[in-house]
């Protein structure tokens, strides 16, 4: 099939050396991929956490780090959205009708963000206990439930929704 | 009448597809050539029963038919005609039909234009890809009928989800299908190809056009979505690592690797079996991606209204279709013969490492995205992976992986000269130092990611200019000899320039974004001014507007670069009528270096409005790169066609099946 024939034995030989320098850097690959999954799953996996799982998770011998990168995810409780001084951070509490939240965020807040509906926040937990936000997603229309935050509700024994319609984001 | 007309159109798809999935298969395993010459006609036919099903559903969306339930779910009589147009694919149930419309249209073009393929490996590529129809036609049969009827109809429709309504978005999903489903064709080769047992450089000369179409609109597909999430969602983003963004990438990184290694097996008739694998795998991860995205496994934009039977039926067709190519491929692959040998420092050897290092990335996106949905599955708890998992492994995976196409093309086939292309590229070397230490410079101790990204940006710009200039023979013949060597070049050889060359640009987008990009966030009166960068912007007023079917607010701003007036920019906060629903639209202003970004938020109630403004550095690249990568990919096609065409005579077509060939779009 090549145009150079050299001998067909050392042929042989040489294709299954070449074989084996590919499985070989084959294997170096995904060795190396492991490593890098491996070490990046340790720093960078993310739980989420309703109110109530916080708490007592807070109340634990194992406590959330001060820095660590965490998502909760609730209702937005009625009456509870307020603006700081500076115009432009938002309180509100987050709740899974038993146990609550404090959340500030500093942004604009998505779209479909409203009182009495589900939202899921990512950011980290403040000394002073309340939830400092970088991320605030609502879903985009008013039949949708985050699952994480109606599992959350379910687990409380507050969820009375029907059949799930969900829908987007 | 005319949805039932669609309905049973596609019905009628079903069964035309279950013949042409076994009539042809018997026939190339009998080498009966009558049976063999039913898979281009009923191929046809099933384009021909689909695109007017499509049809169909597309008129019931243009008329706002309401007794339609997908289309008074999804559509609206105020909305603007393109998106009643795109609203017959911004739905699950539509969407679907679109995706065998685009089975179909792969499968007729190869019935249509294979005149010079061996008739058995035809017969066998159409059966297979009769059989990936008749799978998702049963799977919209029975668990996504787009035709249903409600009745009572309602007075008007529900609208289509208002972050859809837009223009970028409109053509993304076609885009990102085309892209998707293209590669059913590689899949459908490579699977004739185990059942006949032989690969060769001509089957490969088959793969690469199918793959490289493929491929090309899976990019832009891709860069459009990104560029959608960009001014549409108002946080300036473009690229999350959600995993609907992920299930999308992952048969873009393993298609880049499929396309690489045809080359080889084209040329040099080589890595034969690995070429097979990677085409059965990356068609496998279009379905995966189509399962995560619609069997609502995952939260995202794109899940639509969901449904635990359809993701049943789906992660069905996927066990069937996967497992059974995967053990196709573990009994017949032994089979196949290997071919040229080469040294590792070759062209095949710098192919063979893009090969490992996009599937090893692509492996590490695969466990990213689905690792959360095996944690729950497991009762693990509820976790996600997001961006900083992807930037500790995707990131340090593609490093080496643009280091060395600096280097591959500058190699020979069979033996490469290591030494002698890497004292071509001397000067390559010299413009990577000097791009760190500007980039260094003007981000002194913000990002090493974003450093390291442009001298890799760097580094592989000036070695694809260097290569091609060396291709040209710049330098070293006259002026004259180097314009008609220029227009010597096959195309392909210009693509592949091209490709690298937006490639690179893209790297430089995506990391000048974590290199100076700035935002300020604050609040703001009518009259006020704002800065960021040497950027002002003054809020001029906000006003009331009306559209087709939102109101909204709109500020005007007018935005000063040290002094001067640049222009004027309206972000607006829109209200949906119907569904009563708000969107942002951010206003943009582009120059060749940096986008400013302008978002308005809420307002305080007194007159005051929140306001973001965010400069963002060399983002504009990212979409002049993607475009440029899609170009390159359309040259490259160029020279295929012409090189398909050349050695065989299939001008003179002698079959007489023009009536049905022309596909409705």
């Amino acid at each position: 099939m090549t145009h150079d024939s050299p001998p067909l034995r050392s042929r042989a030989a040489t294709r299954k050396r070449r074989r084996l320098y590919a499985v070989l850097s084959g294997a170096v690959m995904l060795a190396i991929a492991a490593v890098l999954v491996l070490t990046a799953f340790e720093d960078s996996i993310v739980f989420f956490y309703s109110p109530t799982d916080l708490a007592e998770k807070q109340a634990g011998r194992d406590p959330v780090k001060p820095d660590q990168l965490l998502r909760v995810g609730g209702l937005v409780e009625e009456d509870s959205v307020k603006t700081a001084a500076d115009g432009v951070t938002k309180l509100f509490t987050v709740t899974d009708l038993k146990n609550t939240l404090r959340v500030s965020f500093k942004g604009i807040l998505p779209d479909l963000f409203r009182e009495g509906q589900g939202i899921v926040s990512s950011g980290s937990l403040g000394p002073d206990g309340i939830f400092v936000a970088t991320e605030v997603l609502a879903k985009h229309d008013e039949t949708y439930m985050p699952p994480e935050v109606a599992d959350a509700l379910k687990r409380a024994g507050e969820w009375k929704g029907d059949e799930e319609k969900e829908k987007t984001q | 009448m005319i949805a039932e007309i669609g309905h049973f159109s596609l019905i009628l798809a079903l069964v035309v597809a279950l013949v042409q999935a076994i009539v042809p298969l018997v026939g190339a395993h009998r080498g009966d050539g009558a049976w063999m010459a039913t898979a281009a006609p009923t191929a046809l036919v099933q384009l021909l029963l689909i695109a007017t099903s499509f049809g169909c559903l597309m008129y019931a969306f243009v008329t706002s038919d309401f007794t339609v339930m997908n289309v008074a779910q999804n559509s609206n009589t105020l909305q603007p005609m393109l998106y009643k147009v795109s609203s017959t694919w911004g739905n699950h149930e539509g969407s679907m039909v679109l995706w065998v419309l685009i089975l179909a249209v792969f499968g007729a073009m190869v019935a249509a234009f294979g005149g010079n393929l061996p008739p058995s490996l035809k017969a066998r590529v159409l059966s297979v890809q009769a059989m990936i129809g008749v799978g998702f036609l049963l799977f919209i049969l029975l668990t996504s009928n787009p035709f249903e009827r409600v009745v009572p109809p309602p007075l008007d429709g529900r609208d289509l989800n208002p972050l859809l309504q837009d223009p970028g978005l409109a053509f993304h999903p076609p885009m990102l299908y085309i892209g998707y489903v293209g590669f059913s064709m590689a899949f459908s080769f490579a699977i004739a190809a185990l059942i006949e047992g032989k690969v060769d450089a001509a089957w490969a000369r088959w793969v690469r056009p199918w793959t490289l179409v493929a491929w090309s609109f899976l990019t832009a597909g891709i860069s459009l979505g990104a560029w959608w999430a960009y001014y549409e969602l108002g946080w300036g983003g473009w690229w999350y690592w959600d995993p609907v963004e992920n299930a999308s990438f992952m048969p873009w990184l393993v298609g880049t690797a499929l396309l690489h290694s045809s080359i080889i097996v084209e040329k040099r008739d080589a890595l034969k079996t690995w070429t097979i694998l990677l085409a059965i795998l990356t068609f496998s991860l279009s379905l995966i991606g189509t399962f995560l995205v619609r069997s609502g496994v995952l939260t995202s934009v794109h899940a639509f209204a969901t449904d635990p039977e359809r993701g049943v039926f789906i992660l069905l067709l996927l066990v069937i279709a996967i497992g059974g190519s995967l053990a196709l491929y573990a009994w017949r692959a032994p089979i196949l013969k290997g071919g040229g040998l080469f040294a590792p420092i070759s062209r095949e050897g710098a192919l063979v490492l893009n090969n490992l290092l996009l599937t090893t990335a692509a492996a590490t996106v695969f466990i990213g995205t689905l690792y959360p949905l095996f944690l729950e599955a497991v009762g693990g708890g509820k976790v996600s992976v997001g961006p900083p998992f992807f930037n500790a492994t995707f990131v340090p995976l593609m490093i080496p992986l643009i280091i060395a196409l600096g280097v591959g093309p500058m190699l020979g086939w069979k033996r490469g000269d290591l030494k002698g292309a890497l004292s071509r590229l001397k000067f390559a070397f010299i413009a990577t130092i000097v791009i760190t230490f500007i980039a260094a410079y003007i981000s002194w101790g913000r990002s090493v990611f974003g450093v390291l990204g442009l001298s890799l940006a760097g580094w592989l710009a000036t070695a694809v200019i260097l290569e091609f200039a060396s291709r040209i023979g710049l330098g070293r013949a006259g002026s004259g000899d180097v314009l008609r060597r220029m227009a010597g070049l096959p195309r392909g050889a210009w693509g592949m320039t091209l490709a690298h060359l937006g490639f690179a640009i893209t790297v430089a987008g995506a990391s000048g974004a974590s290199l100076w990009q700035d935002e300020v966030i604050q609040l703001l009166r009518p009259g006020e001014t704002l800065s960021v960068v040497d950027y002002d912007f003054t809020l001029r007023s906000v006003d009331s507007v009306k559209g087709p079917n939102y109101t909204a607010q709109r500020a005007t701003f007018t935005v000063r670069q040290n002094g001067e007036v640049i222009t004027t920019l309206a972000p607006e906060r829109r209200r949906y009528i119907v569904q009563g629903t708000e969107t942002t639209e951010a206003a943009l202003y582009t120059q060749w270096y940096a986008d400013i970004y302008v978002v308005i938020g809420q307002s305080d109630g007194n007159g005051a409005w929140t306001v973001r403004l965010y400069f963002k550095p060399l983002v504009p690249w990212l979409w002049a790169g993607s475009l440029l990568m899609v170009f390159g990919g359309f040259v490259s096609l160029s020279d295929r066609r012409l090189r398909i065409g050349a050695p065989s005579k299939r001008l003179a077509a002698p079959e007489a099946k023009a009536p049905t060939a022309q596909p409705a779009e």
